[in-house]
């Protein structure tokens, strides 16, 4: 797949941190993901958390339990086993619901300005206009045109970073804000570098806001129908469709919420990379096709 | 039986052993940031040595017993008062119903477990009381505690009694200066050599912003990360990476200003370049580091690090011993 070999490093004496790319890309992902699969299944006496990102992962053990070299090396050996093998991921395709431009972080991202590259522009102006999109409407369908793989969880609890499917020349790039906010709306779609992330919480963020969506993806009290098996609900690899609402679906959606009857479209679906990799836009097609397609 | 809040203090949560196992998920271990007192504390009492307590930062809270108590502070040197009359630390003390526990000023240390009989007894959640703020979930109501806060007390352990107390030799002391081992590693490289020297050679001492998701320092000279055309996905600015997993206790230098170094609330990744991890052996004293303390970050290896985690379990096995009976 033309990777270079993963770079190895212990984080302390309970950690190792395994740098599988040092740019962002699908094989990097894919191959870290399946690395820690294969850790998982394994159930590795010793072995604590098991934490894919990206275009890397960290392993978290106890060294009393399995020593810091044994734990590398086994890491290794997984890299040269399952590190380069064919990609076939059973996973699910989900409709996430939009309000770009909402008025919620428009309020927010006018009360930052200072902090921003471009205090003249909203992010999402500021954003059409570096990526080479003659409006926002038009930055709006890049963004919601073609899917996203989510590429971590984290940061703080439930957080999802998404990758968008598309080749390195059509992938949408903003930096950060100067200085980070002190505050963003829960539930922001946000962007920085390559990547979007919905804000699970609310707090400190310095990606661009874009909008917000009204499906709750974390909650203790686990309100709604697809939080009922657990409080957090993306997973890596779950494959993400935005869907851009108005202000009325908004409001609808949101009362739904507050019932504890919203729910979401959800369905399952085997992504196998070679496949994608040899005609994106088509595999994306059949991939929205499934999601919608009942 | 209960505990009645009456003051709150600054930053004060319940916390247990900790919540392993979601860190994938971005929820963190959090926990007792200084886990020998927490077992001290425990111990103390009779509880079972990850039992909930009350952690206070800082400036402590005051509270009122509706039953009678064996109580138990450890951690930072702060004189516990019992109806404003002063008691030991790191004893195990009878309360009666209605007293009301109170504490001077935290003189050395940052933080003390409060660890009563029968532990806090609030519902677990992911199999831990511990609280975690950022996600709400977790301790009374995920929240730090405030006044008027009721906290349910468990059952007593058979060998719960007034008057255990921890021989001196056993107790930690808090130095207002500390060395901290630290294991260079992950994006270490990407430092200048000038940079990789001065960040040892330097006295760095503890900001303002110091809590339980991370502690920051400042005083030491900036550092320069190597100019390098920027990886995809990474961001423009030298000390960026493409978003990864945090080691806990790994120390990132966002901008090669200040470090930060990541404790048991961490955020669990992100895009600043870690340029080490403070060894485990170690995160208990950063716990106690109050602001402005002074750290001096030592270069170790794993061997030493390792032989650093031995020493803690032999002296975690001597309070254990101590305290048995």
């Amino acid at each position: 797949m033309g990777l270079p070999a993963a770079r190895y490093s212990f984080g302390g004496d309970e950690h190792v941190f395994v740098e599988i790319s040092e740019e962002m890309s699908l094989p990097a992902f894919f191959k870290g993901m399946a690395i820690c699969k294969e850790l998982e299944r394994r159930a590795v006496p010793g072995v604590t958390e098991i934490c894919p990102a990206n275009a890397a992962y960290q392993v978290r053990f106890d060294p009393d339990v399995i020593a810091p070299d044994a734990m590398m090396e086994l890491l290794k050996a997984l890299e040269t086993e399952v590190g380069d093998t064919e990609r076939e991921l059973p996973t699910r395709i989900i409709e996430i619901p939009v309000l770009y431009n909402d008025p919620w972080t428009h309020e927010t991202l006018m009360r930052f300005r200072e902090r921003h590259q471009d205090p003249k522009s909203t992010d999402l102006e500021y954003a059409a206009r570096i990526n080479g999109k003659a409006s926002v409407d038009e930055f709006i369908a890049a963004h919601s045109g073609a899917p996203w793989f989510v590429s971590m969880v984290g940061f703080v609890a439930g957080l999802p970073f998404l990758f968008q499917m598309v080749d390195r020349a059509q992938q949408l790039q903003v930096p950060k804000y100067l200085r980070p906010r002190t505050d963003t709306p829960k539930l922001t779609l946000g962007h920085g570098g390559c990547f979007s992330c919905i804000y699970s919480v609310r707090g400190a963020g310095g990606y661009q806001m874009f909008g917000i969506t009204p499906a709750p993806i974390f909650d203790p009290a686990q309100g709604v129908p697809y939080l009922k098996d657990f409080m957090v609900f993306f997973r890596i690899g779950d494959i993400v469709q935005w869907k851009p609402i108005t202000r009325e679906e908004y409001d609808g959606d949101l009362q739904q919420v507050q019932a504890g009857t919203f729910d979401l479209r959800i369905r399952p679906v085997s992504f196998s990379l070679k496949r994608f990799q040899a005609n994106p836009t088509a595999y994306n097609r059949r991939l929205q096709e499934v999601l919608r397609g009942d | 039986m209960a505990i009645e809040i009456t003051r709150p203090g600054l930053a004060t949560t319940i916390q247990d052993a900790g919540r392993p196992g979601y860190y994938h998920l971005g929820i963190p271990l959090s926990g007792a940031l200084d886990q020998y007192a927490l077992v001290m504390a425990n111990l103390l009492v009779g509880n079972d040595e990850g039992a909930a307590v009350i952690e206070a930062t800082l400036m402590a809270p005051e509270m009122v017993f509706d039953a009678d108590a064996i109580v138990a502070v450890a951690g930072a040197e702060a004189t516990p008062r019992i109806n404003g009359v002063n008691a030991e630390g790191n004893t195990a003390l009878a309360l009666k119903a209605g007293d009301k526990l109170s504490f001077d000023f935290m003189r050395l240390g940052a933080r003390i477990c409060i660890a009563v009989a029968g532990g806090i007894d609030l519902p677990m959640v992911l199999g831990s009381r511990s609280t975690y703020t950022l996600g709400a979930i977790g301790g009374m109501a995920g929240r730090k505690l405030q006044a008027g806060d009721r906290l349910a007390i468990g059952m007593p352990g058979a060998s719960a009694k007034a008057g255990r107390s921890v021989p001196p030799e056993l107790v930690l002391p808090a130095p207002k200066e500390v060395e901290l081992r630290v294991l260079p590693g992950l994006y270490y490289h990407r430092l200048t050599e000038a940079s990789a020297d001065t960040f040892f050679a330097d006295t760095w001492s503890v900001a303002p912003e110091a809590d339980r998701i991370g502690y920051r320092y400042r005083n030491g000279r900036p550092l320069q990360f190597t100019p390098r055309q920027p990886p995809f996905g990474a961001g423009s600015d030298p000390s960026n990476i493409v978003d990864a997993g945090y080691p806990y206790g790994s120390i990132q230098v966002p901008g090669g200003l200040e470090p930060i170094i990541l404790h048991r609330d961490a955020v669990s990744g992100g895009g600043y370049a870690m340029i080490g991890t403070v060894i485990s052996a170690d995160m208990d004293r950063i716990a106690q580091m109050q602001p402005n303390n002074k750290a001096r970050f030592v270069k170790v290896t794993m061997q030493q690090a390792l032989a650093a985690r031995a020493d803690r379990h032999v002296r975690l096995d001597r309070l254990r011993a101590a305290l048995a009976h």
